[in-house]
């Protein structure tokens, strides 16, 4: 009887199934209202960098921006984050394999990722899963030219870094009264530095610049030796070394110039690598010289003095750099937007950010506005050189707080 | 280009491949006697990479004077590693030798990364920016003082394995297992002696690299794939063919970064690999199987 019983309960008829199937149904479509819903409490922001990995040192530094974040975002009046970390591993797949756990552990907003090739994989996640994206540092043009609704970038394109850099390069070969006729273009073959050369050739024309490239060196991100590019880059006898970089490369070809005994009359960077503190820290007077063309906060805004300051109290002997600034401007603009939004709605929150107005930043350029592409298209450049151990601003003008040092001194007389 | 060109990037090629041919040594004596792969080998040289940048944070001790002790040390953790872990393995199916060395690799690398953090480590020697300048040829100093003490590291494993008697037990040993048996030999020691021999290789080449490269924990799969590369080309189970192949491999990325993009040195690296398998599938200096 028992038994009878038992199999007649175990048994799936289908007005059972139906029913199960109708409420499970119900559940399934109620519950991400009731998560769209959920109001009141910090945001829960998903930081995505490559804390392990090639790119590791650029991620833990970009994560001193986050660090510092929550006390000047409270001065502000914005309300808290809670930030729930993610490791990129430098790794495309990675990146997006993070991304999607973060979302799935409760994620309602991401940041990162520093990589243009992570940053792509994370945004096609971000758009799919519907959830808004800021960017802190990702310059490939493509990431932002996709209709993404969900994908925000308060960093310049490739096209946006290398018009500036150009205007910046003529102002500082004006000042220093001293023009290099031939360079050799080094860079990165990722996505950034595919992005940067492609956008040399189209945009060099154009600004009409004093200097020919000789020659081309693409090279891996990751590579553990660079003798032998720095021996085809000397073997031209450029006047310049015009770089796309990252931190680990500048630092090997740093080390092949010195030992190679070739000290070019300028290293014009444009991109990470040559202002890290990492930079400094290895190389010490040997870091001195090379002029980086970067995005940059201005050394003039009220909220970049605040940064710094929290900067350098928390990292004494650091100093403030671009990791940190468009990392936590990325904070800045989604606790503006949630408590604009008052909801975590993704899509109330995607619509906050895409109004954003922020005229109190801490970037070069009038402020964080964002165009119907999601990129903020009026953040600007400067061009900062390494000096004992810092960094001084050349250009622009009104940013500036040092005059080149043109040539550069030979690193065999540094010792 | 001039021909001073080729020839400064031909001999930072060979010293190059010096080292990288003393860290395969260490797989190809592994593979040679015990008949496993160790696929944490690039790994087990971080380990000592590590060392090597401690020893000289702390107590500015140079990487190429600490070469013997960072090898003692290696060779003490790979004794103890094969004949604790992996001598019960050996016996056992490939693949399932494949996960735990795997494994090995992964729980190492986590593990310098739970303890040195992910940052990149360097040793800056005084010489660490110095050169030679020998006629139109510019010798980096770190890479000649590297590829100098490989070599000796080498022939002195060449000659232990040659004219020790212990040297000759393993070779009894790798030759002939049964046999080695027979004749009473302590087979299970000598597996551990040999992982231990092949350990300390990894140990040098690895206090030796820190002089080229900057050290992080997740740089261990590189160097495992390059070591694989080496033996390969060179012959597995072949010491001489270890050197061999790292000198070759070394000149195959420097010459093809010169000659065609940089980009694509490594996937000339793996051209000759692939001829090699191709014409000569024992490896250049390895033995035909019977």
């Amino acid at each position: 009887m028992h038994h009878q019983s038992r199999s007649k309960s175990a048994r799936l008829t289908r007005r059972v199934f139906t029913t199960t199937a109708g409420a499970a149904a119900v559940l399934a479509g109620a519950a991400p209202f009731s998560v769209l819903r959920a109001q009141g409490g910090p945001l829960k922001v998903g930081v995505l960098l490559p804390r392990s990995g090639f790119e590791a040192g650029i991620g833990q530094d970009c994560q001193r921006g986050v660090d510092i974040a929550p006390p000047i975002l409270k001065s502000l009046g914005l309300p808290e984050l809670t930030i729930m970390n993610g490791d990129t591993e430098s790794n495309v797949d990675a990146a997006r394999e993070h991304a999607e756990k973060l979302i799935s552990d409760g994620a309602q907003l991401l940041v990162g990722a520093f990589d243009s090739g992570q940053t792509t994989a994370i945004a096609q996640v971000a758009e799919q899963k519907g959830i808004p994206l800021i960017i802190n540092i990702a310059a490939a043009p493509q990431i932002t030219e996709q209709g993404y609704k969900f994908v925000f970038r308060n960093f310049p394109t490739a096209g946006m870094i290398l018009s500036d850099a150009f205007v910046n390069q003529k102002e500082v070969f004006g000042i220093a009264g001293a023009t290099p006729k031939t360079v050799v273009f080094m860079h990165v073959n990722d996505t950034f530095g595919t992005a940067m050369s492609k956008g040399i050739g189209v945009l060099m024309p154009k600004f009409n610049m004093p200097y020919k490239i000789v020659e081309e060196i693409a090279y891996d991100p990751a590579a553990r030796d660079l003798s032998v590019e720095v021996t085809k880059a000397k073997a031209t006898n450029a006047d310049a070394l015009l770089m796309v970089s990252r931190l680990n490369d500048a630092l090997l070809i740093t080390r092949e110039l010195i030992k190679q005994r070739w000290t070019p009359q300028a290293i014009l960077s444009m991109g990470p690598g040559w202002y890290e503190d990492q930079y400094f820290k290895t190389l010490g007077k040997m870091a001195d010289g090379p002029i980086s063309f970067v995005p940059w906060f201005d050394p003039n805004k009220k909220l970049a003095q605040t940064l710094e300051a929290a900067f350098v109290k928390a990292y004494p002997g650091s100093n403030l750099n671009t990791n940190q600034v468009f990392t936590f401007e990325a904070l800045l603009v989604a606790a503006d937007a949630y408590k604009r939004a008052g909801s975590t709605d993704p899509k109330a929150l995607a619509d906050a950010i895409r109004a954003t107005n922020i005229t109190d930043n801490v970037s070069v350029g009038p402020g964080i506005r964002f165009n119907a592409k999601g990129q903020n298209d009026k953040v600007k450049d400067s061009a900062i050189q390494n000096r004992g151990g810092k960094t001084v601003t050349l250009a622009p003008k009104e940013a500036a707080n040092a005059k080149p040092e043109w040539p550069l001194k030979p690193y065999q007389d540094r010792a | 280009m001039s021909f001073d060109v080729y020839l400064n990037v031909a001999v930072a090629g060979i010293l190059t491949g010096l080292v990288y041919g003393l860290m395969a040594l260490g797989l190809s004596v592994i593979f040679g006697v015990i008949r496993i792969v160790n696929f944490a080998h690039g790994e087990m040289m971080s380990i000592a990479m590590y060392i090597a940048v401690v020893l000289f944070t702390a107590f500015h001790l140079d990487p190429l004077i600490m070469l013997v002790p960072v090898a003692a040390v290696m060779f003490v953790f790979g004794y103890v590693l094969q004949a604790g872990l992996i001598n019960p393995f050996i016996t056992r199916p490939e693949h399932t030798q494949f996960l735990l060395l795997v494994a090995l690799a992964i729980i190492i690398a986590n593990t310098l990364l739970i303890l040195f953090g992910p940052d990149a480590r360097t040793v800056q020697t005084a010489y660490a920016y110095d050169s030679f300048q020998l006629g139109p040829v510019l010798i980096d100093a770190s890479k000649a003082y590297a590829g100098i003490a490989a070599i000796a590291f080498a022939v002195a494993l060449f000659a232990f394995l040659r004219f020790s008697l212990l040297g000759k037990a393993i070779r009894a040993c790798a030759d002939n297992y049964t046999g080695a048996l027979v004749v009473g030999l302590n087979v299970n020691r000598l597996y551990a002696l040999s992982f231990a021999l092949g350990a300390a290789c990894v140990g040098a080449a690895g206090s030796m690299m820190t002089l080229i490269v900057d050290v992080t924990p997740s740089i261990g799969p590189v160097y495992t794939l390059l070591a694989f590369v080496i033996v390969i080309t060179g012959g597995l189970g072949s010491m001489a063919g270890a050197l061999v192949g790292g000198i070759l491999i070394g000149l195959t990325e420097a010459m093809a970064g010169l000659l065609f993009t940089p980009s694509a040195k490594s996937m000339f690296a793996f051209a000759i690999l692939v001829l090699v398998l191709l014409f000569r599938p024992q490896g250049i200096l390895g033995r035909r199987a019977s």
